[in-house]
C-alpha cells in the first residue's frame, strides 16, 4: 500500500487528467463540427434561393462586362465545393470576407454591429429578469387572485403585441409626447464620436472613457428600446416563473418548510425559488440568445443599427459573406450560451456536479 | 430588497430624465434623417443609387453642373469653365477652371481630369456605361482623354453626337473629377484607389466626409470657411445624414426638433404634419416611372389590340388620388417631364368598354390569363391589386406572383415573365437615357442578353425605333432631336409593350426654419450646401 499508494494516486491524476482532455477536445470537436455544418447550410441556403448575388452587388443597370467581371472578383464563377472550401479556408484564417452591401470587411462589420445589439439585448434581459422573476413569484402566491390576473394580462399584453407597434407607441409617449427620452438612433449627434470605441458599447465606453453627458444621452437613447424588448422578455419570463413556482409551492417540501414554522417570505423567496432555478436559467438564457441574435422590427424603429437588420438586408441582398458572417456569430451565441448554462446548473444545482 | 428595487427605479428615472435635454440642432449643423441603406459604395466611379447620388453631389464636382437655384437653366461650366468643339464634331477641349483646390489642398487639374475619366472607364464599375457610350474604352481611353496643356483637356468622340447629350452625361456622379494624387497615396495593386475611395472621400465639393457608418449615418464636413467653396456660400458646418428606415420615426425626430429635414416619409405621416406650423412640406418632381412591361414572348400580350386593350385597363387617376397620393402623378410617357423632348400626353383613362371591344378584335373576347411578378413592397402591391381588379372588368385575370425585388428583377432579366410592373430612373440627365432602353433593341435573340434594355426584357423586335433611337443622338439640330423624341414616345404609347403609368414626386418635410434645400428634380441629386437654417 504505502509503495502503491502515490503510484497509484499519480495514475488516477493522470488518468482524470486523460479524461478531462478527452473532455475538451470531444467539445472542441462537436464545436467545430456544429460551425461546420452550420456554415455549409446557411452556404447552401444562400446559393439555392433564386437571388443572384452578382445582380445585388452591380445592379439592374449593370453591362455584361461589368457583370462577368463583378462575378470573378466575388468568385461566383467557381464550381460550389470550391467555392466553399475557400470560403471555410478564409474563415479558419479569420477573414470572414467582405460585405457586398457595406463595401467593408465582414469582421468590421459584425464588430460594430453586435455590440450594439449585445448591449441592447443585455439591458433589456436585464430588465426581463429583474421585474419578470419577481413578478411570477408573486403571481403564483397569489394564484387566482388580482394580483395575478393583473400580472397575467400585463404579460398577455407584452407577449401579444406587435413588438414594433410597442416601440411606436412607446416613442409616440416618451418621446413624442412626455419628452422623457431621446429619440431614434443610439446617441445623440453631438456626442457621435467623441469616446474612443472600446468594446462597442456605448454605455461602457463612455463610463470607461468617464464622460457622463455621453453616458447619459446613450442612456437615453437605449431606454426605450430596451425598455419594449425587455417587456417582450419580461412578459416570457414571468410566464414561465409562475408555472414553475406553482410546481414548486404544490411539493411537500414546501408544506414541511411551513409546518416547520420558517417566514412565508423564506419559504417562497429561498426554498421554492431556489429550486426553479435551474430551469429558469434555461428560459433565461434561450430568451438572451433570442435577443442576441437581433430584433429586425425593434432595431428598424429605433434606427439602431444591430446585427439583426445587418443580417436580414443582407440575406435579402444574397451578400453571403454577410450572412454567413452573421450566422457565425449567433451560432456562436448560442454555444456559448449553452455551455455558460450548463455551468451555472452545475454551480446552483448539486445533483449536476 | 424592496428599498434596492425603489432605489434603482429612481435612479434610473433621474438618469432618463437628465439625459433627455429637448434640443432644436445647432444652427451650424443640418441633421437630415433618410432611409440610405441603398449606399454600398462611396466611390463616385461606382455610385449609382438615389442615397449616394445625394452623397456624391455634395463631396464632388464636375466639369459641367447644374445650378441648383436654376435646374431649368440646363447644364452649366462647372470645373470646365468653357470648352470648344472641333469641325469633325468629335473632338472637345475643355478649359478646366484655375483657383479650385481639393479638400487635400491639391490644386483641381488638368491631370485630375484625365486621371478621373480614365479611372472610371478602366474600373469599369455599373455606371461606366455612361462614358463608355462615347467610345472610351479601357485601352483607348488614354489616346482619347488627354492633357492637352497647362489647363486644358481635350476628348476625341468616337462619333459626332449632339453635344447636349455628351455635356448632360458630364454632369452624372461617374463623371467626378476625383483628386489624383490623394487617391494614388492610396492606391493598392492597381486600382486606383478604389478600395479606399469606397469609405473615403477625395473630392473638391462643399464637403467632405467626416464619417461613414454604414447602414447608420455619413457625417459630411465643410473643409474651410462659408466662402471656401467656389460655387457659392456653404452655410453647414456640418451636415449628418442619419438612416431611419421607419418613416414614423423620421417623422417623430422631425417634430421634436431632432432632425431638420425628413426626406422619406409616407402619405400618412405628411398627412399628419399637415398643419403644424413649425414644419412645412416641399415637393420635388422625380425621374422615377412605374410602368407594366408585358412580354411580346406571350402569346395574349404580343397582339396589338391587346396592348391596347390593357391600356384602358389602367385606374391612372383613380390610383393617382388614394394610394400613390402625394407620391406618384399619372405620367404616360416613357420620358419624365422636365427632361429634353418629353411628351405630356395622357390620353389613356379606364375604359373597360373600350377595352372589350379591342380585345374582341383581338380574338379573346373572353379574356386570358396571366401572371404579374410583384415585389412585396409598397406602393407596387396596392398598384399591381389594382391593375388585377381593373383588368379582371375585361376578363383579363392576373395571378400575382410575389417576390423580393432581386428575385423578380432576376426572372424579369431573363425574360421569363409575362407582365412585370416596375420603376425605371434615369441614369443621366438627358432623353436618351430612357430612349435606350424603351425604345432600343439591336438584337432581339435570347442569346443576344441586351439585359440592361427593357424593349429587349420584353422581347420587344423594333429595327426602324432602334435606328430613330441612334439618330436622335447624333442629331445637332436641338429643336430636330425634341420632334424626334416626341416621335419614340408617340410610337411606345401607340404599339409599344409598356403601360406607362405614374412619374415620381417627392415630399420632403423640413423644420420651418430650414431653407434653400433642393433635392434635384428629375435630373440630379439633393444639394445639402445651398441649405440655410
Amino acid at each position: 500500500m504505502s509503495i502503491l499508494g502515490p503510484v497509484g494516486l499519480g495514475g488516477r491524476r493522470v488518468e482524470l487528467f486523460r479524461r478531462r482532455l478527452c473532455g475538451v477536445a470531444k467539445l472542441l470537436g462537436t464545436l467545430l463540427l456544429t460551425f461546420l455544418g452550420l456554415l455549409l447550410v446557411t452556404f447552401l441556403i444562400g446559393r439555392v434561393v433564386p437571388v443572384d448575388p452578382v445582380l445585388a452587388a452591380v445592379g439592374d443597370r449593370a453591362s455584361a462586362e461589368v457583370y462577368e467581371q463583378a462575378k470573378r472578383e466575388l468568385g461566383l464563377d467557381r464550381p460550389l465545393y470550391e467555392q466553399f472550401a475557400v470560403y471555410v479556408w478564409d474563415v479558419l484564417r479569420g477573414d470572414l470576407g467582405k460585405s457586398v452591401l457595406t463595401a467593408r470587411p465582414v469582421a468590421e462589420d459584425i464588430g460594430r454591429f453586435f455590440p450594439a445589439t449585445l448591449e441592447l439585448a443585455t439591458l433589456a434581459t436585464i430588465i426581463g429578469v429583474l421585474l419578470g422573476v419577481p413578478a411570477g413569484v408573486v403571481a403564483a402566491v397569489n394564484r387566482g387572485r388580482w394580483p395575478d390576473q393583473v400580472i397575467r394580462v400585463v404579460g398577455l399584453v407584452g407577449y401579444s403585441m406587435p413588438i414594433f407597434w410597442l416601440g411606436l407607441m412607446g416613442l409616440l409617449l416618451f418621446y413624442g409626447t412626455l419628452g422623457w427620452v431621446a429619440g431614434p438612433g443610439r446617441v445623440d449627434i453631438f456626442y457621435e464620436g467623441m469616446v474612443p470605441s472600446i468594446t462597442g458599447m456605448l454605455l461602457i465606453d463612455s463610463a470607461l472613457a468617464g464622460d457622463w453627458a455621453v453616458w447619459r444621452s446613450a442612456f437615453s437613447h437605449i431606454i426605450l428600446p430596451a425598455g419594449t424588448l425587455g417587456y417582450f422578455s419580461l412578459a416570457y419570463i414571468s410566464r414561465m416563473t409562475r408555472s414553475f413556482m406553482l410546481e414548486q409551492l404544490g411539493q411537500e417540501y414546501v408544506t414541511t418548510a411551513r409546518v416547520k414554522g420558517l417566514s412565508e417570505w423564506r419559504v417562497v423567496w429561498r426554498h421554492a425559488l431556489g429550486n426553479i432555478m435551474v430551469p429558469l436559467i434555461t428560459v433565461i438564457a434561450l430568451s438572451y440568445a433570442q435577443l442576441l441574435e437581433g430584433s429586425v422590427l425593434t432595431e428598424t424603429v429605433f434606427a439602431w443599427p444591430g446585427l439583426g437588420r445587418y443580417i436580414t438586408s443582407s440575406l435579402l441582398s444574397a451578400d453571403m459573406n454577410a450572412v454567413l458572417g452573421g450566422t457565425l456569430v449567433v451560432g456562436a451565441v448560442f454555444i456559448g450560451l449553452n455551455l455558460l448554462s450548463d455551468l451555472l446548473y452545475r454551480v446552483l444545482d448539486p445533483r449536476a456536479r | 430588497m424592496r428599498r434596492i428595487i425603489a432605489a434603482a427605479a429612481i435612479a434610473a428615472f433621474t438618469l432618463t430624465q437628465s439625459g433627455a435635454l429637448r434640443a432644436e440642432t445647432p444652427p451650424n449643423i443640418l441633421v437630415v434623417a433618410d432611409a440610405i441603406d441603398d449606399i454600398v459604395t462611396l466611390d463616385p466611379a461606382e455610385v449609382f443609387e438615389f442615397s449616394g447620388s445625394d452623397y456624391v453631389n455634395n463631396v464632388y464636382d464636375t466639369l459641367f453642373v447644374f445650378d441648383p437655384n436654376d435646374l431649368d437653366a440646363g447644364f452649366q461650366p462647372g470645373l470646365a469653365e468653357s470648352y470648344s468643339l472641333a469641325e469633325d464634331g468629335k473632338t472637345y477641349a475643355f478649359k478646366i477652371r484655375e483657383g479650385v483646390t481639393f479638400h487635400s489642398g491639391n490644386p483641381v487639374t488638368a491631370e485630375d481630369v484625365v486621371f478621373s475619366f480614365v479611372r472610371a472607364v478602366k474600373l469599369k464599375k455599373t455606371p461606366s456605361f455612361i462614358l463608355t457610350q462615347f467610345g472610351f474604352t479601357a485601352e483607348n481611353v488614354e489616346d482619347k482623354i488627354k492633357v492637352a496643356g497647362a489647363n486644358e483637356v481635350t476628348m476625341e468622340l468616337d462619333q459626332a453626337y449632339a453635344p447636349s447629350f455628351f455635356l448632360n452625361c458630364l454632369t452624372a456622379s461617374v463623371a467626378s473629377i476625383v483628386d489624383k494624387k490623394l487617391a494614388l497615396e492610396h492606391e493598392q495593386d492597381g486600382d486606383f484607389g478604389y478600395e479606399w475611395l469606397k469609405t473615403n472621400s477625395a473630392g473638391s465639393g462643399a464637403f467632405k466626409l467626416a464619417a461613414w457608418k454604414p447602414s447608420e449615418a455619413y457625417i459630411l464636413e465643410r473643409p474651410g470657411d462659408e466662402d471656401g467653396y467656389w460655387r457659392g456660400k456653404v452655410a453647414m458646418q456640418r451636415v449628418v445624414v442619419r438612416n431611419v428606415p421607419e418613416p414614423a420615426s423620421q417623422r417623430l425626430l422631425l417634430l421634436n426638433g431632432d432632425a431638420d429635414i425628413a426626406r422619406k416619409l409616407q402619405p400618412d405621416d405628411i398627412a399628419a404634419i399637415a398643419g403644424n406650423s413649425e414644419v412645412r412640406v416641399e415637393t420635388d418632381l422625380k425621374g422615377r416611372i412605374y410602368y407594366l412591361g408585358l412580354n411580346q414572348k406571350n402569346e395574349f400580350l404580343s397582339k396589338p389590340k391587346v396592348l391596347e386593350a390593357m391600356k384602358y385597363l389602367v385606374d391612372y387617376k383613380g390610383m393617382e388620388a388614394t394610394l400613390l397620393k402625394g407620391q406618384y402623378v399619372q405620367h404616360q410617357t416613357f420620358l419624365p417631364l422636365t427632361f429634353l423632348g418629353a411628351l405630356d400626353k395622357n390620353p389613356y383613362t379606364l375604359d373597360v368598354a373600350r377595352a372589350k371591344e379591342l380585345l374582341a378584335e383581338a380574338g379573346v373576347p373572353d379574356g386570358f390569363k396571366v401572371t404579374m411578378d410583384t415585389r412585396t413592397v409598397s406602393p407596387v402591391i396596392e398598384m399591381a391589386q389594382s391593375i388585377q381588379a381593373t383588368m379582371a372588368q375585361a376578363g383579363i385575370e392576373i395571378e400575382i406572383l410575389p417576390g423580393d425585388g432581386k428575385q423578380t428583377l432576376t426572372k424579369y432579366r431573363a425574360r421569363q415573365h409575362d407582365i412585370y410592373i416596375g420603376a425605371w430612373g434615369p441614369d443621366y440627365p438627358d432623353p436618351h437615357t430612357n430612349a435606350d432602353t424603351f425604345t432600343s433593341n439591336a438584337d432581339n435573340r435570347d442569346e443576344a442578353k441586351l439585359t440592361g434594355k427593357l424593349a429587349w426584357r420584353n422581347s420587344w423586335d423594333i429595327p426602324d425605333l432602334t435606328k430613330l433611337t441612334e439618330a436622335a443622338v447624333l442629331e445637332n439640330d436641338a429643336g430636330k432631336r425634341v420632334e424626334m423624341y416626341h416621335e419614340l414616345q408617340a410610337q411606345v404609347l401607340e404599339r409599344g409593350p409598356f403601360v406607362l403609368m405614374f412619374q415620381q414626386i417627392l415630399q420632403n418635410a423640413l423644420r420651418e426654419n430650414v431653407t434653400g434645400l433642393n433635392t434635384g428634380g428629375p435630373i440630379t441629386a439633393a444639394y445639402y450646401w445651398t441649405v440655410t437654417k
